[in-house]
């Protein structure tokens, strides 16, 4: 039974992984293509995570717990590279598919 | 004195959390190792957090996280169809939202909410934190979503960490 519920978790989180990177080939520009890994991820590597820590902890004795840290360094750095990624594109002024948003009040 | 010996009570309670978690056990000797850690880094670092953290309901914070859980799944599983299905008719568009927040923790942790759940990217900071440049991936109704941001997000983090 737990095979089962394993098995599901990591193909969920390589499928979710595996639709983040296409978000990369498949979207067309930067902004956009900044969704993709950075968010399809975040359930992806969370259902592999789970995955590891259901396994850990029913094969070896004691609860794993290293996966809830994994998780939430994950949470914590994943979102600040993204931000400074896009705060990059801005400062260089990349193509943008939506409209720039130099109309709006930025100070 | 209080705050120049212990400046982050919660702080410290965090990394002693942590140190335990990253060695996997709660044996005696890591739990005093972990507590002369969460002590001196906190000391250490007191410059970077200038401001003191409260949290005023941590009710409401154990809620909040729960809904930014859920929105991750729920939006994930929209971002892959949007990605799978036509991304040629994706309408992406910058939004500014107004904000409300003061305090710079707050603004951080809602800046890092939006990354996180899928649809959105907190792109900059206006210089005078009035408003959050945020990225939205598919947003026929950019409106509907600076007050969906506003009412799920921002309220709670206002309540939690700003007394008001």
């Amino acid at each position: 039974m737990l095979e089962y519920l394993l098995s599901f978790l990591i193909l969920a989180g390589a499928l979710f992984t595996f639709v983040g990177s296409l978000g990369l080939a498949r979207l067309r520009d930067f902004y956009t293509r900044l969704h993709g890994p950075t968010k399809a991820s975040t359930l992806g590597v969370g259902c592999l995570l789970i995955a590891s820590a259901l396994f850990f902890s029913t094969r070896s004795e004691g609860i794993s717990l290293h996966e809830v840290l994994v998780t939430l360094f994950l949470f914590i750095t994943a979102p600040i590279s993204a931000h400074l990624l896009a705060k990059a594109a801005l400062h260089l002024g990349l193509t943008s598919l939506a409209p720039p948003p130099e109309d709006k009040p930025r100070r | 004195m209080r705050h120049r010996l212990l400046p982050h009570p919660l702080l410290t309670l965090v990394l002693v959390g942590i140190w335990l978690l990253l060695n996997n056990t709660f044996a005696p000797g890591h739990v005093v190792l972990g507590l002369i850690l969460g002590w001196a880094i906190p000391m250490f670092t007191v410059r970077f957090w200038p401001e003191r953290v409260s949290i005023n309901r941590p009710l409401l914070l154990l809620r909040f996280i729960a809904v930014v859980l859920w929105d991750i799944v729920v939006a994930n599983l929209a971002v892959a169809w949007l990605i799978v299905g036509r991304p040629q008719s994706l309408r992406p568009a910058f939004l500014a939202v107004p904000l409300v927040l003061k305090s710079d923790l707050a603004i951080g942790l809602l800046a890092n909410t939006i990354c996180l759940t899928p649809g959105t990217v907190s792109a900059q900071l206006s210089e005078d934190r009035r408003f959050l440049l945020v990225h939205a991936l598919d947003a026929a109704d950019g409106d509907a979503v600076i007050a969906e941001i506003k009412r799920r997000y921002e309220q709670p983090l206002k309540e939690v960490f700003e007394s008001c």
